[in-house]
Protein backbone atom coordinates (compact mmCIF):
# COMPACT_ATOMS: atom_id res chain seq x y z
CA UNK A 1 0.00 0.00 0.00
CA UNK A 2 2.58 2.38 0.82
CA UNK A 3 4.79 0.99 -1.38
CA UNK A 4 4.72 2.49 -4.50
CA UNK A 5 6.10 0.75 -7.74
CA UNK A 6 5.30 0.37 -11.38
CA UNK A 7 1.76 -0.99 -11.05
CA UNK A 8 0.31 2.10 -9.47
CA UNK A 9 1.50 4.74 -12.40
CA UNK A 10 0.37 2.21 -15.32
CA UNK A 11 -2.92 2.42 -13.05
CA UNK A 12 -3.24 5.54 -13.03
CA UNK A 13 -2.02 6.41 -16.46
CA UNK A 14 -4.81 3.38 -18.13
CA UNK A 15 -7.52 5.42 -15.93
CA UNK A 16 -6.53 8.46 -17.40
CA UNK A 17 -6.07 7.17 -21.01
CA UNK A 18 -9.54 5.75 -20.61
CA UNK A 19 -10.90 8.94 -19.43
CA UNK A 20 -9.65 10.63 -22.83
CA UNK A 21 -11.27 7.92 -25.21
CA UNK A 22 -14.65 8.28 -22.96
CA UNK A 23 -14.45 12.11 -23.55
CA UNK A 24 -14.20 11.48 -27.28
CA UNK A 25 -17.23 9.56 -27.17
CA UNK A 26 -18.89 11.81 -24.36
CA UNK A 27 -18.57 15.29 -26.07
CA UNK A 28 -18.79 14.12 -29.98
CA UNK A 29 -20.16 17.63 -30.61
CA UNK A 30 -17.68 19.35 -29.26
CA UNK A 31 -13.90 19.33 -31.30
CA UNK A 32 -12.55 21.38 -29.05
CA UNK A 33 -12.99 19.21 -26.01
CA UNK A 34 -12.16 16.35 -28.17
CA UNK A 35 -8.68 17.95 -28.49
CA UNK A 36 -8.40 18.09 -24.90
CA UNK A 37 -9.35 14.58 -24.51
CA UNK A 38 -6.74 13.76 -27.16
CA UNK A 39 -3.80 15.77 -24.91
CA UNK A 40 -4.96 13.92 -21.93
CA UNK A 41 -4.52 9.98 -24.01
CA UNK A 42 -1.00 11.77 -25.09
CA UNK A 43 -0.52 12.61 -21.14
CA UNK A 44 -1.02 9.30 -20.74
CA UNK A 45 1.33 7.91 -23.15
CA UNK A 46 4.21 10.18 -21.25
CA UNK A 47 3.32 9.21 -17.69
CA UNK A 48 3.63 5.34 -19.28
CA UNK A 49 7.12 6.18 -20.62
CA UNK A 50 8.13 8.08 -17.73
CA UNK A 51 7.09 5.35 -15.47
CA UNK A 52 9.16 2.35 -17.43
CA UNK A 53 11.80 4.61 -17.84
CA UNK A 54 12.61 5.27 -13.86
CA UNK A 55 11.68 1.54 -13.17
CA UNK A 56 14.18 -0.01 -15.94
CA UNK A 57 16.98 2.84 -15.12
CA UNK A 58 17.06 3.52 -19.27
CA UNK A 59 16.70 7.29 -20.10
CA UNK A 60 15.55 6.52 -23.97
CA UNK A 61 12.07 6.50 -22.38
CA UNK A 62 12.39 10.43 -21.46
CA UNK A 63 13.80 11.39 -24.34
CA UNK A 64 10.67 9.87 -26.40
CA UNK A 65 8.36 11.24 -24.22
CA UNK A 66 9.97 14.14 -24.82
CA UNK A 67 9.43 14.17 -28.45
CA UNK A 68 6.05 12.85 -27.59
CA UNK A 69 5.87 16.49 -25.64
CA UNK A 70 6.68 17.71 -29.62
CA UNK A 71 4.15 16.19 -31.54
CA UNK A 72 1.39 17.23 -29.14
CA UNK A 73 2.56 20.65 -29.18
CA UNK A 74 2.57 20.84 -32.90
CA UNK A 75 -0.33 18.86 -33.21
CA UNK A 76 -2.57 21.68 -30.57
CA UNK A 77 -1.37 24.35 -32.95
CA UNK A 78 -2.25 23.14 -36.33
CA UNK A 79 -5.69 21.62 -35.00
CA UNK A 80 -6.97 24.56 -33.20
CA UNK A 81 -5.46 26.98 -36.64
CA UNK A 82 -7.80 24.47 -38.87
CA UNK A 83 -10.60 24.66 -35.71
CA UNK A 84 -9.84 28.73 -36.35
CA UNK A 85 -10.40 28.67 -40.12
CA UNK A 86 -13.18 26.64 -39.81
CA UNK A 87 -14.83 28.81 -37.70
CA UNK A 88 -14.42 31.80 -39.92
CA UNK A 89 -16.12 30.05 -42.81
CA UNK A 90 -19.02 28.13 -41.42
CA UNK A 91 -19.75 29.84 -38.24
CA UNK A 92 -19.91 26.62 -35.98
CA UNK A 93 -17.44 23.93 -34.37
CA UNK A 94 -19.87 20.63 -34.46
CA UNK A 95 -19.17 17.65 -35.83
CA UNK A 96 -21.89 17.31 -37.35
CA UNK A 97 -21.57 20.18 -39.45
CA UNK A 98 -17.89 19.01 -41.00
CA UNK A 99 -19.77 17.43 -44.13
CA UNK A 100 -18.83 19.38 -47.42
CA UNK A 101 -15.60 17.01 -48.32
CA UNK A 102 -18.30 13.98 -48.26
CA UNK A 103 -17.08 11.15 -50.92
CA UNK B 1 8.48 6.44 2.43
CA UNK B 2 5.35 7.36 3.80
CA UNK B 3 5.50 10.80 2.26
CA UNK B 4 6.26 9.90 -0.95
CA UNK B 5 3.52 7.31 -1.22
CA UNK B 6 0.88 10.37 0.54
CA UNK B 7 2.31 12.30 -2.66
CA UNK B 8 1.59 9.80 -4.65
CA UNK B 9 -1.31 9.32 -4.00
CA UNK B 10 -2.49 13.22 -3.86
CA UNK B 11 -0.80 14.02 -7.15
CA UNK B 12 -2.80 10.50 -8.85
CA UNK B 13 -6.19 11.44 -7.36
CA UNK B 14 -5.72 15.59 -8.54
CA UNK B 15 -4.78 14.29 -12.31
CA UNK B 16 -7.66 11.73 -12.47
CA UNK B 17 -10.66 14.12 -10.43
CA UNK B 18 -9.71 16.72 -12.88
CA UNK B 19 -9.49 14.60 -15.97
CA UNK B 20 -13.05 13.35 -15.11
CA UNK B 21 -14.25 17.66 -14.92
CA UNK B 22 -11.96 18.22 -18.19
CA UNK B 23 -14.44 15.80 -20.43
CA UNK B 24 -17.89 16.22 -18.06
CA UNK B 25 -17.62 20.28 -17.46
CA UNK B 26 -20.07 22.17 -19.34
CA UNK B 27 -17.89 25.11 -19.93
CA UNK B 28 -15.07 24.81 -21.74
CA UNK B 29 -12.99 27.28 -20.31
CA UNK B 30 -13.50 25.29 -16.76
CA UNK B 31 -12.53 21.97 -19.04
CA UNK B 32 -9.10 23.84 -20.34
CA UNK B 33 -8.80 25.21 -16.58
CA UNK B 34 -8.70 21.66 -14.85
CA UNK B 35 -6.54 20.70 -18.04
CA UNK B 36 -4.05 23.01 -16.47
CA UNK B 37 -4.59 21.56 -13.20
CA UNK B 38 -4.04 17.98 -14.39
CA UNK B 39 -0.76 18.71 -16.40
CA UNK B 40 0.60 20.53 -12.90
CA UNK B 41 -0.01 17.36 -11.14
CA UNK B 42 1.60 15.04 -13.91
CA UNK B 43 4.45 17.03 -13.83
CA UNK B 44 3.95 16.17 -9.96
CA UNK B 45 4.24 12.39 -10.70
CA UNK B 46 7.28 13.05 -12.99
CA UNK B 47 8.94 14.59 -10.51
CA UNK B 48 8.39 11.92 -8.19
CA UNK B 49 9.71 9.43 -11.06
CA UNK B 50 12.90 11.24 -10.37
CA UNK B 51 12.04 12.89 -14.09
CA UNK B 52 12.61 16.81 -13.38
CA UNK B 53 13.60 18.29 -16.46
CA UNK B 54 10.66 16.47 -17.99
CA UNK B 55 8.24 17.91 -15.32
CA UNK B 56 9.70 21.52 -15.78
CA UNK B 57 8.99 21.29 -19.57
CA UNK B 58 5.23 19.67 -19.29
CA UNK B 59 4.70 22.86 -17.28
CA UNK B 60 6.26 25.13 -19.48
CA UNK B 61 5.15 23.56 -22.69
CA UNK B 62 1.53 22.24 -21.78
CA UNK B 63 0.63 25.29 -19.30
CA UNK B 64 2.73 27.78 -21.08
CA UNK B 65 1.70 27.24 -24.80
CA UNK B 66 -1.03 24.44 -25.81
CA UNK B 67 -3.05 25.05 -22.82
CA UNK B 68 -2.87 28.94 -23.23
CA UNK B 69 -3.61 28.44 -26.78
CA UNK B 70 -6.86 26.28 -26.16
CA UNK B 71 -8.38 29.09 -24.12
CA UNK B 72 -7.51 31.52 -26.54
CA UNK B 73 -9.33 30.28 -28.74
CA UNK B 74 -12.60 28.70 -26.58
CA UNK B 75 -12.46 32.64 -25.74
CA UNK B 76 -11.60 34.13 -29.02
CA UNK B 77 -14.56 31.98 -30.90
CA UNK B 78 -18.16 32.90 -30.12
CA UNK B 79 -19.79 29.60 -30.08
CA UNK B 80 -22.80 28.49 -28.50
CA UNK B 81 -21.47 25.44 -26.10
CA UNK B 82 -25.37 24.77 -24.99
CA UNK B 83 -26.75 24.08 -28.73
CA UNK B 84 -23.26 21.60 -28.81
CA UNK B 85 -24.05 20.34 -25.33
CA UNK B 86 -27.28 18.86 -26.84
CA UNK B 87 -27.36 15.14 -27.38
CA UNK B 88 -24.56 15.06 -24.14
CA UNK B 89 -25.80 11.92 -22.75
CA UNK B 90 -27.04 10.07 -25.85
CA UNK B 91 -23.47 8.91 -26.41
CA UNK B 92 -23.28 8.05 -22.73
CA UNK B 93 -23.83 4.26 -22.78
CA UNK B 94 -21.80 3.17 -25.60
CA UNK B 95 -19.00 5.20 -24.30
CA UNK B 96 -19.48 3.84 -20.85
CA UNK B 97 -19.23 0.36 -22.91
CA UNK B 98 -16.04 1.22 -24.77
CA UNK B 99 -14.29 3.10 -21.86
CA UNK B 100 -15.03 -0.03 -19.29
CA UNK B 101 -14.08 -2.78 -21.23
CA UNK B 102 -10.57 -0.62 -22.31
CA UNK B 103 -10.41 0.03 -18.75
CA UNK B 104 -10.42 -3.61 -17.65
CA UNK B 105 -8.41 -4.92 -20.23
CA UNK B 106 -5.73 -2.18 -19.71
CA UNK B 107 -5.72 -3.21 -16.01
CA UNK B 108 -5.55 -6.37 -17.09
CA UNK B 109 -2.01 -6.32 -18.67
CA UNK B 110 -1.14 -4.11 -15.87
CA UNK B 111 -2.10 -6.36 -12.75
CA UNK B 112 0.17 -9.20 -15.01
CA UNK B 113 3.25 -7.33 -16.16
CA UNK B 114 6.82 -8.83 -14.59
CA UNK B 115 10.33 -7.25 -15.86
CA UNK B 116 11.81 -10.37 -18.27
CA UNK B 117 14.94 -11.56 -16.93
CA UNK B 118 16.76 -10.10 -19.99
CA UNK B 119 15.29 -6.46 -19.67
CA UNK B 120 18.09 -5.51 -17.64
CA UNK B 121 20.35 -6.19 -20.56
CA UNK B 122 18.70 -4.37 -23.35
CA UNK B 123 19.29 -1.52 -21.18
CA UNK B 124 20.66 1.03 -24.16
CA UNK B 125 21.72 4.52 -22.05
CA UNK B 126 21.44 4.00 -18.26
CA UNK B 127 19.89 6.80 -16.03
CA UNK B 128 22.74 7.97 -13.41
CA UNK B 129 22.44 6.23 -10.28
CA UNK B 130 21.28 8.27 -7.27
CA UNK B 131 22.87 10.36 -5.58
CA UNK B 132 25.23 10.42 -8.71
CA UNK B 133 26.83 14.05 -9.32
CA UNK B 134 25.41 14.29 -12.89
CA UNK B 135 21.26 15.53 -12.79
CA UNK B 136 19.04 14.45 -14.76
CA UNK B 137 18.76 16.88 -16.87
CA UNK B 138 21.98 16.98 -17.34
CA UNK B 139 22.20 12.97 -18.28
CA UNK B 140 19.64 13.87 -20.58
CA UNK B 141 21.31 16.46 -22.21
CA UNK B 142 24.58 14.20 -22.68
CA UNK B 143 21.86 11.73 -24.33
CA UNK B 144 20.03 13.96 -26.19
CA UNK B 145 22.60 15.71 -28.14
CA UNK B 146 25.03 12.52 -29.01
CA UNK B 147 23.22 9.69 -30.04
CA UNK B 148 19.57 11.16 -30.76
CA UNK B 149 20.84 14.19 -32.70
CA UNK B 150 19.23 13.77 -35.43
CA UNK B 151 15.64 12.80 -34.27
CA UNK B 152 16.11 15.88 -31.65
CA UNK B 153 16.46 17.99 -35.29
CA UNK B 154 13.55 16.24 -36.80
CA UNK B 155 11.53 17.60 -34.08
CA UNK B 156 12.72 20.80 -34.66
CA UNK B 157 11.43 20.34 -38.16
CA UNK B 158 7.79 19.01 -36.73
CA UNK B 159 8.22 22.55 -34.74
CA UNK B 160 8.63 24.27 -37.65
CA UNK B 161 6.53 23.12 -40.33
CA UNK B 162 3.68 23.43 -37.38
CA UNK B 163 4.50 26.80 -36.98
CA UNK B 164 4.22 27.74 -40.87
CA UNK B 165 1.28 25.54 -41.17
CA UNK B 166 -0.80 27.50 -38.14
CA UNK B 167 0.19 30.93 -39.52
CA UNK B 168 -0.81 30.36 -43.17
CA UNK B 169 -4.19 28.74 -42.03
CA UNK B 170 -5.15 31.61 -40.31
CA UNK B 171 -3.39 34.28 -42.02
CA UNK B 172 -6.06 36.11 -44.05
CA UNK B 173 -5.92 39.25 -46.41
CA UNK B 174 -8.82 41.25 -46.20
CA UNK B 175 -9.84 43.64 -48.86
CA UNK B 176 -10.80 47.31 -48.47
CA UNK B 177 -7.91 47.71 -45.39
CA UNK B 178 -5.66 50.24 -46.70
CA UNK B 179 -1.98 48.81 -45.82
CA UNK B 180 1.91 49.83 -46.22
CA UNK B 181 2.91 47.95 -50.08
CA UNK B 182 6.76 47.62 -48.98
CA UNK B 183 7.65 45.78 -52.15
CA UNK B 184 6.29 48.62 -54.07
CA UNK B 185 7.93 51.00 -51.60
CA UNK B 186 11.34 49.56 -52.40
CA UNK B 187 10.97 49.57 -56.31
CA UNK B 188 10.45 52.47 -56.68
CA UNK B 189 12.39 54.74 -58.57
CA UNK B 190 13.26 58.56 -58.77
CA UNK B 191 12.55 58.67 -62.77
CA UNK B 192 9.23 56.96 -61.87
CA UNK B 193 8.18 59.48 -58.66
CA UNK B 194 9.67 63.27 -60.13
CA UNK B 195 9.29 64.64 -63.56
CA UNK B 196 10.62 68.48 -64.36
CA UNK B 197 8.35 70.16 -66.38
CA UNK B 198 9.11 73.20 -68.46
CA UNK B 199 6.27 75.58 -66.85
CA UNK B 200 6.05 78.88 -69.38
CA UNK B 201 6.05 82.35 -67.30
CA UNK B 202 2.45 83.33 -66.30
CA UNK B 203 0.71 80.37 -68.19
CA UNK B 204 1.10 78.13 -64.88
CA UNK B 205 0.65 74.10 -65.52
Amino acid sequence: MFEIGLSHYLTVAAILFTLGIFGIFLNKKNVIVIMMSVELILLAVNINFVAFSSYLGDLVGQIFAMFILTVAAAEAAIGLAILVVFFRNRGSVAVEDINTMKG
Amino acid sequence: MIVQALAFYLFAGIVLASGVMVISSKNPVHSVLFLILAFFNAAGLFVLLGAEFLAMLLVVVYVGAVAVLFLFVVMMLDINFVELRQGFLQYLPIGGLVGLILLIEVLAIVGAWHFAPEAAKAIQVAAPAVGSEITNTQALGLVLYTDYVYVFQAAGLILLVAMVGAIVLTHRRRPGVLSQRVPDQIARRAEESAKTVKVPTGGGI
